[in-house]
């Protein structure tokens, strides 16, 4: 080929893609592109949280009873258990500063097994809801919402009727925790991809920019869960 | 540059002729010619549609079209023109082709991305047309609840999943752009010697990063109302169809900016170019690109005037829609104050380019009476508001779209295009545009409501003048596009700077260019549009 003219001031770097003039260029577009696409994500989350925010301030009840069946304790523990899996994921990335492939692996694992457990809580969760007849559209019934409600309502309040939006708020909860859920399948299967990049040992102490970007990604979504937890169980 | 003797050296159209090599390409420039193919059929698929309601709409009663197929094919030409041609075209194939030879880089920043956004774009635009196929939709573009969600009998859920899916595209097409923009610049090349195109597809791509994803998650509880019965729009459950209407114009509305701000961008190109001048007050021009980027995202509820919202939030953003006039009335007076004493050139591309700043200004100024609460109860919904937005659309952005298609077509293909019936094809266009969309004005202003297509026979004198005027615009744009698909095969070959046009795009890159864009290195010492530099290449 003939670009050999506008190629020859700068050899090639093994982990520089042609396009790019430098290592440094190439970094902080990378940067700057995962940046841009957390900005988007928090628009795509905001229009939830717009929702959330319309029909809580109309329907105070339905969100304080709602809330009310939540299980805390079980939030509780997903939240432990999310954060922790932020915390391994940070570890996992200490561990490719440090040209350890098999810290890598280990604590991608170990984030992945504190994935299956927030999946593992949550089905319970979701089940429990669906037994109790609390998901709209698909099995909701009026009377045993009631009842549930009931059960759950604070000594010396007497719950006679549904309260109005008692449905807004399940929904709500079901699209959002749904939502989160999904960035969390798409995240292992990134992790996934990039444990097989590391177990081939694709990444050394200059180059590991994948490890690093699903660790803002996984962040990301940790922190997402940091709002729905209170919002939706908390209020 | 090269002697003709000689074999020529390979392009990017001439590196490789396998289908493979077009569909698995990572070269910005090819996937700005697949943009360019996708687009077109779009493009004719939505002008299909139109053209049938049009015959249907020549006369008061209903003699064409049933009145469901009537509400399935204006719903079908809004969604594909809105979705699949007006927010991709100038970024999709005239900013993927520029943007990198624009600023000397040798691609965008992230190519296999730009790739992947293209698939999307397809994959979102089979949806809707399986939904297209399958029978159509009849809930118009907007989507509005609970008639999408609850009762509409047609396949929302299939045109709602292509909408939702293409806006991917979209969002990560900005993205790359505004990484390129902001990391890939050639040494020398500061912000304020940026082409304004540049500029503008840069305000662009910040709205379709900002913008895109609230539309999509809009779209996304629609389809969970529809297909779950879940309830967020549903005032059964206590939800608000208002909510949704806010939801909806939040991006909506931007996404006038999505389409409009890129054919600003190519509008400044040609107008300098053509005549010989600097944009006046290049630096007024860039930044209310930005500034209409920002105010923007805070006039949405102007298309809300007669629902339930508050009276207070109206007036509030009735004003902000006077904002945005603003910076769009600057661009408007800076183009106008280029052309005073310039050597202006009357060519294919500067006669789209001077259409669109008289339509556009006519689409400007008929938004801001839109834009006045007590008046647009009286138009809310009628025709006045279909020809104020088709001023803005077709005459603003398809006339800028077709304006920049023509410029840059031999910087595309190497091709010069017969110019003669360019010029003729833009003419024709301009007068069978005004001739369809400049009697809805007065028909809307006689009362007749938008989407209604069997009508009081007082309004069929106007009816009948946009149908016939549809008619020469469809034959300006079948010369439009003979003209320039003729050229491929048996235009002259254009050289490389063929208007003698400032710009990396044309002083450093071949026409075609090469694979990898430029073949010397590239160095930037002069703001943009200096029309006075010895320098600009000319050809032999």
């Amino acid at each position: 080929m003939s670009h050999a003219a506008a190629t020859t001031d700068h050899e090639h770097k093994p982990y520089q893609q042609h396009h790019f003039e430098s290592m440094e260029q190439q970094t902080q577009s990378t940067l700057l592109g995962i940046w841009l696409f957390m900005a988007q994500e928090i628009l795509f989350f905001g229009g939830l949280f717009t929702a959330y925010t319309v029909y809580r301030i109309l329907y105070p009840q339905a969100w304080a009873m709602g809330a009310g069946t939540q299980n805390v304790f079980l939030g509780m523990v997903n939240t432990i258990v999310l954060i922790g899996s932020s915390l391994s994921i940070v570890l996992a990335v200490h561990s490719a500063r440090h040209n350890d492939k098999k810290g890598i692996l280990k604590w991608f694992a170990l984030t992945l097994l504190l994935g299956l457990v927030f999946f593992g809580v949550k089905a319970v969760e979701y089940g429990t809801k669906w037994e109790h007849q609390l998901v709209p559209g698909l099995n909701w019934d009026d009377h045993h919402a009631l009842h549930t409600i009931q059960e759950h309502a604070p000594k010396g309040v007497e719950v006679t009727e549904l309260p109005k939006g008692i449905q807004l708020y399940y929904s709500l909860y079901f699209v959002m925790t749904g939502m989160h859920a999904l960035h969390m399948i798409i995240g292992f299967g990134l992790a996934i991809w990039i444990m097989i990049k590391a177990a081939r040992g694709r990444f050394n102490a200059e180059y590991y920019p994948h490890v690093e970007y699903f660790g803002l990604y996984w962040h990301f979504v940790d922190i997402v869960w940091i709002f729905l937890f209170p919002l939706l169980y908390l209020v | 540059m090269n002697d003709n003797n000689t074999s020529p050296p390979l392009n990017y159209l001439t590196n490789g002729h396998t289908v493979k090599s077009w569909l698995l390409t990572v070269d910005h420039k090819r996937i700005g010619v697949l943009y360019l193919i996708a687009m077109t059929c779009f493009f004719l698929v939505g002008a299909t549609a139109a053209t049938l309601f049009r015959l249907e709409l020549a006369t008061h009663n209903a003699n064409v079209l049933a009145n469901d197929t009537y509400n399935r094919l204006f719903t079908m030409h809004g969604i594909i023109m809105v979705f699949f041609f007006l927010i991709p075209a100038v970024p999709g194939v005239l900013g993927n082709f520029l943007v990198p030879l624009m600023i000397g880089a040798k691609d965008v920043a992230f190519p296999r991305l730009n790739l992947a956004s293209w698939y999307i774009y397809m994959l979102g635009g089979l949806f809707t047309l399986a939904a297209i196929i399958g029978g159509g939709i009849d809930t118009g573009w907007t989507f509005y609840t609970p008639y999408s969600s609850v009762y509409a009998d047609s396949h929302v859920i299939l045109a709602g999943t292509g909408v939702f899916i293409t806006g991917f595209s979209s969002i990560l097409t900005g993205l790359n752009f505004i990484v390129t923009i902001h990391k890939m610049r050639a040494p020398g090349l500061t912000w304020m010697r940026l082409p304004l195109f540049i500029w503008a597809q840069y305000s662009t791509a910040i709205i379709n990063v900002l913008g895109t994803p609230v539309l999509a998650i809009t779209l996304l509880l629609v389809l969970a109302e529809r297909v779950l019965g879940f309830g967020i729009f549903d005032p059964q459950k206590g939800g608000d169809p208002v909510l949704y209407q806010h939801m909806f114009w939040f991006y909506s509305h931007p996404a006038v900016y999505i389409m409009i701000l890129p054919g600003f961008g190519v509008v400044s190109e040609v107008l300098a170019c053509f005549s010989r001048k600097r944009i006046y007050g290049y630096e007024f021009v860039a930044f209310s690109s930005l500034a209409i980027a920002a105010i923007g995202f805070f006039v949405w509820g102007h298309h809300m005037f007669t629902s339930s919202q508050s009276p207070y939030a109206g007036l509030i953003f009735s004003i902000l829609t006077y904002l945005v006039g603003i910076p769009t009335a600057i661009k408007i007076f800076n183009w106008t104050a280029t052309l005073y004493k310039g050597s202006v050139e009357l060519s294919a591309p500067m006669l789209y380019t001077l259409g669109f700043i008289g339509l556009f200004l006519v689409g400007g100024l008929t938004g801001l009476f839109l834009a006045t609460k007590a008046l647009n109860v009286h138009l809310h919904d009628t025709y006045f508001v279909v020809a104020h937005f088709h001023y803005v659309m077709v005459g603003g952005m398809m006339m800028a779209w077709l304006a920049g298609l023509h410029f840059w077509w031999p910087k595309m293909f190497g091709k010069l295009y017969n110019e003669f019936w360019a010029r003729v094809g833009a003419v024709i266009i301009f007068f069978g545009f005004n001739f369809t969309f400049f009697p809805q004005f007065i028909a809307g202003y006689m009362g007749m409501p938008r989407r209604y297509h069997v009508y009081d026979i007082e309004y069929q004198p106007f009816q009948m003048l946009s149908t016939a005027g549809a008619f020469f615009m469809g034959i300006g744009l079948i010369i439009c596009l003979v003209t320039l698909v003729s050229s491929i095969f048996t235009g002259r070959p254009s050289g490389k700077n063929p208007w003698k046009a400032t710009g990396l795009e044309w002083n450093y890159a071949s026409s075609p260019p090469d694979t990898h864009n430029f073949t010397v290195p590239v160095k930037v010492d002069v703001e943009a549009y200096d029309y006075t530099d010895e320098r600009i290449y000319q050809d032999a």
